[in-house]
Order: structure tokens, then C-alpha cells, then sequence
């Protein structure tokens, strides 16, 4: 396999490199130059900027076979723990693109946006049934955007009772890195809980740290470790005694959709991951979105703007409606677009869809994690269900033939496979961490699980072949220390390098 | 359940090989307390034909009005092959390249974009972007912070005439961290910001200056004097930019003697529609200098093993996934699908394309504003030079002449009175090359209606009192 495609086939070839002076898409821009009769020559620019100068085949081509050297959902099983990469239906883009919707001025008066505005107000509501919430906002753009504004929303909370001793947010140490990198953000301490052997927090641990300090906690649960907190309620009990609030990080929201809600297991506040959960897609990295659902107490700090109804018009909610919002997060109303595919899913889904998300999740993960144990993996919590994701560590594989976490995950690709989440958590050694997600068949886990116990055989005949994966990828394994040590961050003309 | 691909068999086979009975056992640690029933007020699942009559239904409810707006999110054509290519499952379904063997059709692109903006703004380096505008602004405004080593203070010079959503953003974003936004008027004659103002901070101690190109009215600001004048009091300066104008305007990197530190902005005339408001990606650039202090992805080129180029993320130190609190922010994604978008936008158009755009929207601002003000009573507010949307002055609230023009399927504008009160009778026009002579003389048509229509209404209200 590792012959199909020849390497040379797949030379470098930047954009700037098909230019030619005085080439351009003709079509792409009025036939006639208007010039700038307003403006003052000191102002004007006088070097053209030099970007690109192509015709419109060599631009698409170019880009149609930039796209061809991505792993995507659309071509390969991308098992990334903690991604949930889940199919995007296209109707969610279609839908999401219509001339009405994607023509939309964001400052559009109400006349012209109750179409709009409706689509938002009954996501806020479906949002807050899944989540048993009493409130969501759908400002935040994205995961962290949304952590942001919920450790916000517990200061702001604190604040308003005239609290300011609090100046510590708990984080478990298996935590996303966005989640202490967030507290600090809202002027909070970040301090680490362990987790036990079995992957729950250490109630002991947490019973140390909690105190009039204690601003919040943030979980997520399902935790990263792929296990389901079942001291849930004890935690939640004790974090209010001690008068904090409770985060929860819905990056794994998808393991409990339709099944468990975040309201009921006492979380005060908690954002969602659309870009997972209601599978608008990954894009690259981003755009995402991130709503924020919020317990009565913390209702009146949401973030703005929000979508109101009288019962019969919709409209916006803003400063005047909500002065104690932690404000505005964003230019207008967020990732408007991705907020409309999330709808049209959950649509499609209905309320028996979404329960069939958790379940098929589940068990894709726990037939994964089964047939892996029984072909002599190991798991990491093998003690314990796995939810919609799970870990394997290879620390007996490292040891024994020499091919650690992230060979495994390079000749993976050449099985082409996207490599699951790799050395994260941090605290389990050369793990993987595996999500099916509900939209993959039997055949696709089946092969995966075939590969992985063939790049084993191979390892034990030839661990440096292993060991130099993937051989079939437009490169091999690129120097990252020289990536960082000698920064080439653009394209530079040819004169310019010159100089330099 | 559409997407779930299991057969009755396989279910059974896969619940055999696990060792259970039912997919309900697989959720026997979740305390049964815990559970929740049916989900209420969902419904039953929609298939394609019936979420498509829906959402069509939805769509055609908000209309296709001609739109005069501007403030913050521009009506630019995108060119067809822009959607087409960006919306290919290879770009759409991708995520984060960390595996950058498999993804170097993402990190090429996206060196690529980094490579275009750094040219557009004429600065050294640029990240891979960021959500938007307004929250590029809020990780420039804490970079700036974190990188001006001479100033103690965290205060930063925001000026009036920047966004207001702009600057309620950033204060969201910054204020926990202990950063004060000082505002800076602006001239009431010319609209730009006032520099006998700035005098007055002469000598403190502050950590930047923000600079707006245009600002929110419109207005071109004097971009050299706001430089030198930051650089003069060892504060930073933050360009805050749109970036078709930089095709025309002198960019960033050529302000003052030695050019702005960072700017940032929003990316949306590259490529996004207007799609109300968002997505859309903010963009960031800065001096070599400050990279280190950059916050979001960056991508560099590299070679592989066997010394072939390819492209990976790179200075990963600085971000949450290996600092964690340390991080320079807590932004994991950046607008990925959004860059790839304008990417080939830029390529698409290029250079001498984008100054043909920004030309027909500045002249057709020109025609525009030539139109209005041919109507009594109408006339420009300010006397600084404008590029593609400024401010007029009404006889009338805009509100009432919004409304009235709305009902003619004319968006005629952005009523400043809410953000900007002591402007009276103030109406932000915005015109692109969007909008033709037709579209033009429907509006002066409309307006000049809405305007009579008063006139008499007022002589019969007097009548009345006669």
C-alpha cells in the first residue's frame, strides 16, 4: 500500500508560485478602476500588496488539490476523542445558506428578521429542554468562548452578592487546557484536583481545596477519562455548601443526549459545543459555537444579545433588557450561521433522535473498547463502561516493542484512518483517546480495530518501519523543532528574500 | 434517527461481543435518579422534504431588502467558486490539523492566508486567525498588555468613534483582568478622533492606543499622527482595520515612521456573507517582535524526515492545550472554514481586483451621497474624508424615516441616536459595489417621498391648529 502514490506527484506548490505579472480572474472584479476621488493622496496606498495574480481554473485547481491532502469526516473514519467528528448533514448547510438567511443583515430591523429571529428563539428553547436548563444564550462562538463566559457569569454572580474573597476556579487534572487557561481570563486562580485510580474525582482532594476561596468547579461529565462521574450529585452538594458553582464543560455532551440532563445533576451553568453535539462542522478549526445554559440564579448575567418573544413577534434582548448581562461577546450575535445547521439537526432529530445520539454513541464505543481488550490492549479504566469515548494506554507496547503512542497514530493514516486524540489526557501514559461518534457503521470500527492489531504484528518484525509511518501521505514526519527555531511563517517575493 | 447507520443485526451482534443485553445496560453507572424522561416539546424528527419547507418558509419571511446598512458587516459579491470550493467535505469536515501529515491541505491554506494578510496589512506576521473584529481586538488589546514592557499600566487609549459593539466586546473580554479602556473623543466637525484630546494623556504611563481605518462613522483618521503620537508615549498601537479598504489605504505596517505594532479586524468582506453576523473571523498581525506574545494558531513551513517541505502548527507553547493557565489565551478553534474561504477569495480577486471593488464602492458612495443630499435638508455630518459608508444629517428621527423606508423593503441605514445621541438626526450610510444606479435612485426616490409625505403631514397638523 505504501507504493500507491508517488512521492513526487505531491511537490510544494504555493499559490504565489502559479502568479504571473499582470495575470487576473477577470470576472472577479468591475471591468472599469473608479479610482478613489475622496481620498487624499497621503492616505492612498502606494505599493500594491502582492497577493496572488491567477486565473480563475488556476485557483480552483489549486485549491480543489490543496483539498485533496485533507483527512476530513467526508473521506475517512476520524476517530479524535473528545472532537465527536460526527457526520454533517448537508441539509444543514444548504438550509443554513438560502438567500433569506445568508443575506441577512445583522442589524436588520425586526421587519425583516422574524424568520430568523424565531429559528433563534426555538434553539435557545430545544438547548434548554436538552440540557435542563432555565435559560440559554446562543452568544458565545465557540467552546472557550463559551467556558469564558460562564466562569464570568459565577464571578459577576459572586460580585452582585458583594463575595470577592473567591478567587480560586477547581479544575480537575484531567481537564481540557482551555478550562484553567479560561480562569485565569476572568481573573481567577486555577487549582488542580486528582482523579482517582478509577477515573472519579478525589472527594478527599476536593474536600481539601473547597473553601470560602471556592468561586466554582468546572467539570466535564462524562469526564475526559471517559467515564461517567457518579458522585455527580454528592460533588455538586458539597461545591454549594462550600459556596461555589458549578461549571460544566459540555465537550462531551453527546455521551448523555436525551439521557441525562446537566440541570438535573446540579450544574449552575454550562456550555455546549454545537460544533460536536449538533454536528455543525469542524470546518478546518472553527467556526464553532458555544451557548451557554444557565440555573435561575445566574439568569440575569447571561450574555448578550438574546431573542425575546411577546408571544407573538420576536426580538432582540440587549443591554436595556439585561443590565446585568456580563455583556457582549462578539461584533453582532455570535456564529449566526452555525447556530442555524445546529437547528435544522436537531430538527431532523427530534426528541427520539436525540436519545438514539447517546446510545449508538455508546455503544460504538463500548463494542470498540470490548473488541480492543479482547486483541489484548489495554484499557485504561478497564474496570469501567466506556461512555461515547474511552482511553487504551500503550505503555506495554512502548515497552515491549518499542512503538509508542504516536507511532501507532502515524501508521494509522497509512491505514487511512485519522489517528484518535494522542498523550491527552495528560495523565494517562501513551494513551489514546477513541470516539466513534453514533454516525459510524460496524465496518468502519472493525477495520480500525484490524489495523491496530496489524501495526502491532508489523511492530514485532519491524519496529523502525513502524516507527518512520506514514510512507503514503503527501509528507512524512515533519521537524516541529525546526518549525518553531527557525520561524517561516509566509511567503516572501523572491527580491524580498534576496534581501533579507 | 437519520444518521445512525446500525442494522437490527448488527445492534445484537455488537450488544453479543460487548457481553450486554441492552443498550440500556451500557448506562448502568449513571445514577437512575439522574435519568431523564422523554425529551418534551421536541417533536418527532423531520425529514429532509419537511425541514427544507420550513427553513424555506423561514427564509422567505425575512425578504431580500435592498440593504444600505453597513456598520461592521459589509454586502460584498463573493465569487462562485468561493462557496463551492470551501464547501468541499475535505475543507468542511477537517478539523484542527494536529495530525499534520493529514492535513496539510488546511496548514498549506492556511500558510498561504497568513501569508496574504501579512501582504495586505504590510506586517510581519500574521495567525490563523481568531473568532471576529471585535474579539481580535479584546486578544490584541491583552497582548498589547502583555508585550509593552515599558509601560506598569493596563490601560488602554479606545477612541468614541470605534464601534460601539467593538468596544462593549472588549470590555467584556478584558475587564476581570484589570485593564481600563480610557475613551478618547472625537471631533465633532471632521469625525476623527480628536488629538487635542490625546494631548491631555501626553506623558502617562499607558499600554496602547487604538487605531480605527475607518472608524465606525466612516471617517478616515489622520492614521500617522495617532502613531507617532503612541510611539512618542511609549504606548503600543493597535490598528483596528477593514481590510478591502486596505487594498487602497496605506496599511498598517507603513503608519508613522515605523508602522502600527498590531492590528486586527474583521475578515468579513473576504468572502463571508453577511449570514446575520456571523460566522465571520477576526484577523491578527503583528510585529515579528511580538509573536511570541501572539495568541490562536499559527502555522510554519518545515521540512519532513526526509527533508521535503510541509507546513504544521508551530509555537504550540504559548496556547492552552500545553501551557493550560499559562497559555497566552484560552481560544482553542479559530474561524478555520472562514479562512479557507477568504483565502481563495483573495486569490480569486487579487490584488488588482480588491482596488476595483474598493474603488466602485467608494464611488458609488460618492453617487450616493450626491443623491441623498440633492434632497433639502440632507447633508453630510462630517468634513473628514470617507471611504465606502458615512454619516448624513436628517431633518427628521432616522427612526421613522427607517421605518417608513423598511416598508418599502429599503434597509435605508444604522440609526446612530442610541450610541451617539449628541449627534441628533443621525443616519451611518454604507454603499458597495453591490448596489447599482437603480437600486441608487429607488432610495433617493423613497426618501425624498418620506420627506414630502412629512412636510405635508406637518402643514396638516398645523392646519389642524389653525
Amino acid at each position: 500500500m505504501d507504493e500507491l502514490i508517488p512521492r513526487t506527484q505531491t511537490l510544494i506548490m504555493l499559490i504565489f508560485e502559479h502568479s504571473k505579472s499582470g495575470r487576473r480572474a477577470q470576472a472577479q472584479a468591475p471591468m472599469a478602476d473608479d479610482g478613489l476621488s475622496g481620498i487624499p493622496d497621503d492616505l492612498k496606498r502606494k505599493r500594491k500588496p502582492r497577493l496572488p495574480e491567477v486565473s480563475e481554473m488556476q485557483a480552483v485547481r489549486h485549491y480543489t488539490r490543496l483539498s485533496q491532502k485533507n483527512f476530513s469526516i467526508d473521506t475517512q473514519f476520524y476517530p479524535l476523542g473528545s472532537c465527536t467528528m460526527k457526520y454533517n448533514p448537508r441539509a444543514c448547510n444548504t438550509l443554513a445558506m438560502l438567500p433569506g438567511l445568508i443575506n441577512r443583515h445583522p442589524l436588520a430591523p425586526d421587519s425583516h428578521s422574524q424568520g430568523f429571529l424565531s429559528t433563534m428563539y426555538e434553539l435557545q428553547e430545544i438547548l434548554k429542554e436538552v440540557t435542563g436548563m432555565s435559560a440559554v444564550s446562543l452568544a458565545p462562538m465557540a467552546g472557550a468562548q463559551g467556558e469564558f463566559a460562564g466562569i464570568a457569569m459565577i464571578r459577576a454572580y459572586h460580585d452582585a452578592l458583594g463575595d470577592t474573597g473567591r478567587t480560586e476556579i477547581l479544575v480537575p487534572d484531567a481537564a481540557h487546557g482551555t478550562n484553567p487557561a479560561t480562569a485565569v481570563m476572568c481573573g481567577y486562580k486555577a487549582r488542580e484536583i486528582p482523579s482517582k485510580a478509577d477515573g472519579d474525582v478525589d472527594m478527599d482532594a476536593l474536600e481539601a481545596a473547597l473553601g470560602p476561596q471556592t468561586a466554582g468547579i468546572m467539570l466535564t461529565n462524562p469526564s475526559t477519562l471517559g467515564v461517567f462521574e457518579r458522585r455527580i450529585k454528592e460533588i455538586a452538594g458539597r461545591v454549594h455548601e462550600a459556596g461555589g458553582l458549578l461549571y460544566y464543560d459540555g465537550a462531551n455532551l453527546n455521551a448523555i443526549l436525551g439521557r441525562v440532563r446537566p440541570g438535573d445533576m446540579g450544574f449552575d451553568v454550562i456550555h455546549m459545543n454545537l460544533h460536536k453535539t449538533f454536528s455543525t462542522p469542524h470546518g478546518g478549526g472553527g467556526p464553532g459555537a458555544g451557548p451557554v445554559g444557565v440555573s435561575k440564579r445566574l439568569q440575569p448575567f447571561l450574555p448578550i444579545p438574546m431573542v425575546g418573544t411577546d408571544g407573538h413577534d420576536y426580538h432582540w434582548l440587549s443591554e436595556e433588557q439585561c443590565p446585568q448581562s456580563i455583556g457582549r461577546l462578539s461584533a453582532f450575535a455570535g456564529n449566526a450561521g452555525i447556530l442555524l445547521r445546529a437547528y435544522v439537526y436537531a430538527k431532523m432529530l427530534g426528541a427520539e433522535g436525540m436519545q438514539r445520539v447517546a446510545d449508538y454513541s455508546t455503544l460504538n464505543a463500548n463494542y470498540m473498547l470490548k473488541r480492543l481488550m479482547d486483541a489484548g490492549f489495554t484499557a485504561a479504566y478497564p474496570q469501567r463502561r466506556a461512555t461515547h469515548e474511552f482511553i487504551i494506554t500503550l505503555k506495554n507496547e512502548a515497552r515491549e516493542l518499542g512503538i509508542n503512542a504516536m507511532d501507532f497514530a502515524k501508521r494509522l493514516l497509512d491505514y487511512g484512518i485519522h489517528a484518535p486524540t494522542t498523550y491527552f489526557p495528560l495523565l494517562v501514559p501513551e494513551c489514546f483517546l477513541i470516539e466513534p461518534t453514533e454516525t459510524e457503521a460496524k465496518e468502519s470500527l472493525d477495520a480500525f480495530i484490524d489495523a491496530m492489531i496489524k501495526i502491532r504484528e508489523e511492530a514485532r518484525t519491524d519496529a523502525k518501519r513502524v516507527r518512520g509511518a506514514p510512507y503514503t501521505l503527501p509528507v512524512r514526519r515533519l521537524d516541529d523543532v525546526r518549525a518553531a527555531r527557525e520561524l517561516d511563517l509566509r511567503w516572501q517575493a523572491e527580491e524580498e528574500e534576496e534581501r533579507a | 434517527m437519520p444518521f445512525v447507520p446500525h442494522t437490527e443485526e448488527e445492534l445484537w451482534q455488537m450488544l453479543d461481543v460487548i457481553g450486554v443485553d441492552s443498550i440500556e445496560q451500557l448506562f448502568d453507572e449513571i445514577p437512575g435518579e439522574l435519568r431523564c424522561g422523554e425529551l418534551q416539546g421536541l417533536g418527532p424528527g423531520l425529514w429532509e422534504q419537511e425541514i427544507s419547507r420550513l427553513m424555506q418558509g423561514k427564509a422567505r419571511q425575512d425578504g431580500q431588502p435592498l440593504c444600505f446598512i453597513g456598520a461592521g458587516a459589509y454586502d460584498h459579491h463573493i465569487p462562485a467558486a468561493v462557496w463551492q470550493l470551501a464547501s468541499r467535505g475535505e475543507y468542511y469536515t477537517a478539523y484542527t490539523p494536529y495530525q499534520a501529515e493529514a492535513s496539510q491541505g488546511t496548514l498549506q491554506l492556511l500558510y498561504e492566508y497568513q501569508s496574504m494578510m501579512t501582504e495586505l496589512m504590510d506586517m510581519d506576521v500574521s495567525n490563523a486567525s481568531l473568532y471576529d473584529g471585535a474579539s481580535a481586538l479584546a486578544e490584541a488589546v491583552l497582548m498589547a498588555v502583555r508585550a509593552n514592557r515599558k509601560s506598569r499600566s493596563r490601560r488602554i487609549l479606545v477612541p468614541a468613534n470605534l464601534h460601539p459593539h467593538y468596544r462593549a466586546t472588549v470590555q467584556t473580554l478584558v475587564k476581570n483582568q484589570g485593564i481600563e479602556l480610557v475613551e478618547i473623543p472625537y471631533d465633532r466637525s471632521t469625525g476623527q478622533t480628536d488629538l487635542q484630546a490625546l494631548v491631555q494623556h501626553t506623558g502617562q504611563d499607558l499600554a496602547a492606543l487604538v487605531v480605527p481605518q475607518p472608524n465606525f462613522f466612516g471617517v478616515l483618521e489622520n492614521v500617522d499622527a495617532l502613531t507617532e503620537w503612541a510611539r512618542a508615549n511609549a504606548a503600543l498601537s493597535i490598528a483596528v482595520v477593514n481590510p478591502l479598504a486596505m487594498a487602497v489605504l496605506r496599511p498598517p505596517g507603513e503608519w508613522g515612521k515605523q508602522g502600527a505594532d498590531i492590528c486586527c479586524g474583521d475578515g468579513q468582506p473576504l468572502g463571508a456573507p453577511l449570514s446575520s453576523g456571523g460566522p465571520y473571523f477576526g484577523f491578527l498581525c503583528s510585529k515579528q517582535t511580538l509573536v511570541r506574545q501572539m495568541p490562536g494558531r499559527i502555522i510554519g513551513r518545515t521540512v519532513d524526515l526526509d527533508g521535503k517541505e510541509g507546513f504544521a502548527l508551530t509555537l504550540q507553547a504559548r496556547e492552552q492545550h500545553i501551557r493550560r493557565s499559562k497559555a497566552t489565551s484560552n481560544i482553542c478553534t479559530n474561524q478555520g472554514l472562514m479562512v479557507t474561504a477568504a483565502t481563495i477569495h483573495m486569490s480569486l480577486i487579487g490584488a488588482d481586483g480588491l482596488i476595483r471593488i474598493a474603488g466602485r464602492c467608494h464611488s458609488n458612495l460618492q453617487l450616493l451621497v450626491e443623491k441623498l443630499t440633492s434632497l433639502d435638508e440632507i447633508e453630510p455630518l462630517f468634513s473628514g474624508p470617507v471611504f465606502h459608508e458615512t454619516v448624513l444629517r436628517l431633518p427628521l428621527e432616522p427612526q421613522r424615516v427607517l421605518r417608513t423606508l423598511a416598508a418599502h423593503n429599503i434597509l435605508g441605514g444604522y440609526n446612530l441616536a442610541k450610541h451617539y445621541p449628541e449627534l441628533g438626526n443621525a443616519l451611518l450610510v454604507c454603499a458597495t459595489e453591490n448596489h447599482n444606479q437603480g437600486d441608487m435612485d429607488k432610495y433617493r426616490l423613497k426618501m425624498e417621498q418620506v420627506l414630502t409625505s412629512r412636510r405635508q403631514g406637518a402643514c396638516a397638523t398645523m392646519a389642524k391648529f389653525d
